[in-house]
């Protein structure tokens, strides 16, 4: 009885380490050939667009949404106290430390991640990258490093935008509902805001960006067997890039602020 | 004879307990077209792959004009990519891209050449394979099957490879496009003087573009000789294959490779 539950247990661990492993080495020929030219600067400049511009609208949906129903949120359990003053700056320190890099790579992960392993695992079963590949071009260095450079460089501005509409938000329920001074409001939002707060968020941005990106390609890349094999590839790319988003920001925020 | 340009020793695959290739010897000379036929899962394509550095084999050598090209490095491989051209099944067309996009990628992206000067070397490609400039502009999938075939042989072409590849080319055509696909790839071989390896399952075909055909089974090669002496070969599997016949000693492949 003890014997197949160890056994499957054993196989689970196996295929686990060997996906890190392939995961890994993916990364890793990634950023060495990303490093090395020539470099394809129209298609960085391309999924740029693709991952910051693109997610704009959704982006700032999320945040301005959020920044309100924090505001409203903190002022139901802050006025038993009657500590409504620290309601700015809880939603300031709450949208640039949390909640901006990590809803705001939740969405991009569901619309960006999942677009580049549908595109990369089409362009594989359609042999695409096997013809990149026989044009002497490195699907590593066309395909792969790009969508990975543009993600780093890309999410951290996303999230900075989204840091700014979510204050915004928090900023018209405090005043148009919550009857604060605008002024006050935003004096507390900015007084007690630091530097690392939202340097926290934006380095987490710039990770949460690589992980998207990073398995946005690894899915699709290795996704074979037709229409099935891209429709699970695109559903792994999103559901493994939400773990490690979730995952990284936990040790991220011990290594920024556990002391 | 001359060193062959193309040389494989004992080239062995397998994709887990299946053995695909048990132990290839082939050559090809400089300027032959070669057909390799077979049934679906043969190995046919995981050979071409293999020839191509698509896949790397697990035993035996491969040598292109005389260099082994089994455990070349990424730098080296390109360069070695560089004599290759290929047309692969389906097309392979980037469907992002504009058809005069396609053909003119490898002189643009690995050769460095001005976007203008390509955009007319991919015009002039286009009209060698009978398409005017005005399907250039179009995106791949405004096309259809016969046409994006065409396109992908242009494509292939296009940097005046000495070595051409082509996977199974009239697959999924009519009669008519495949014949027209037929010329255009013998007419296409010769005009660059280039080497030709082709793989297909359409006798028609291979006795069009090819000088000599080797017959590939269960991951051997059984017959090889020149395509006039296919007909009278003696040997029971080739008949079978040629001949189209459901009874024989083949055994069809269950399970794709």
């Amino acid at each position: 009885m003890t014997i197949p539950v160890v056994t499957q247990l054993g196989r689970m661990t196996l295929a686990l380490l060997a996906t890190i492993g392939a995961v890994t080495s993916f990364a890793a020929q990634a950023i060495r050939q990303g490093l090395q030219p020539p470099y394809y600067r129209r298609q960085i400049l391309r999924q740029m667009l693709e991952i910051g511009y693109y997610s704009l609208p959704v982006v700032g949906l999320t945040a301005i949404f959020t920044g309100m129903v924090l505001a409203l949120q903190s002022h139901t359990g802050f006025a038993r106290f009657s500590a409504e003053s620290a309601i700015p700056n809880v939603v300031v320190v709450s949208l640039t430390r949390e909640l901006g890099p990590v809803l705001a790579g939740l969405m991009v992960a569901g619309r960006v991640g999942a677009a580049m392993a549908a595109e990369i695992g089409t362009m594989r079963v359609t042999e695409q990258i096997d013809a990149l590949t026989t044009l002497s071009t490195d699907p590593f260095k066309y395909l792969v490093a790009p969508r990975l450079i543009a993600g780093i460089l890309t999410l951290p501005v996303l999230v900075l935008v989204a840091d700014i509409i979510g204050v915004l938000g928090g900023y018209l329920v405090g005043v148009y509902k919550l009857d604060f001074n605008d002024a006050t409001y935003l004096r507390n939002t900015v007084d007690f805001l630091q530097f690392q707060d939202v340097l926290s968020g934006l380095v987490k941005a710039a990770v949460f960006g690589f992980l998207i990106t990073l398995m946005g390609c690894y899915h699709g890349y290795t996704s074979k067997g037709g229409a099935q094999g891209v429709g699970a590839a695109t559903t792994s790319a999103v559901v493994s890039a939400s773990i490690l988003i979730l995952t990284s920001n936990y040790f991220i925020t011990e290594a920024f602020f556990a002391r | 004879m001359n060193a062959p340009k193309i040389s494989l020793r004992g080239v062995t695959k397998a994709f887990g307990a299946k053995q695909v290739l048990r132990g290839i010897d082939l050559d090809v000379a400089a300027g032959e077209s070669a057909v390799v036929i077979g049934g679906s899962g043969s190995g046919k394509s995981v050979l071409l792959k293999c020839i191509l550095g698509l896949m790397r084999p697990e035993s035996g050598s491969i040598e292109v004009d005389g260099e082994p090209t089994t455990g070349l490095r990424d730098g080296e491989r390109t360069r070695v990519m560089r004599k290759f051209g290929m047309l692969f099944q389906g097309g392979a067309l980037f469907d992002s891209l504009r058809v005069w996009q396609n053909v003119a990628f490898g002189p643009i992206q690995s050769d460095g050449m001005a976007p203008a000067k390509a955009r007319d070397l991919a015009m002039a490609k286009l009209a060698n394979v009978g398409l005017g400039p005005e399907i250039g502009e179009l995106f791949p999938s405004e096309l259809s099957g016969g046409m994006q075939k065409r396109v992908a042989l242009a494509r292939a072409i296009a940097r005046e490879p000495e070595i051409v590849f082509f996977d199974e080319p009239t697959t999924g055509l009519d009669p008519i496009m495949a014949d027209v696909i037929n010329e255009l790839i013998v007419k296409c071989v010769s005009d660059l003087g280039a080497t030709a390896v082709s793989i297909t399952h359409d006798m028609a075909s291979a006795r069009k573009i090819g000088h000599r055909i080797v017959m590939l089974y269960d991951g051997r090669l059984i017959w090889q000789g020149p395509v006039k002496d296919i007909d009278h070969c003696g040997n029971a599997h080739v008949e079978q294959f040629i001949n189209g016949r459901a009874e024989g000693p083949i055994r069809m492949q269950v399970r794709r490779l």
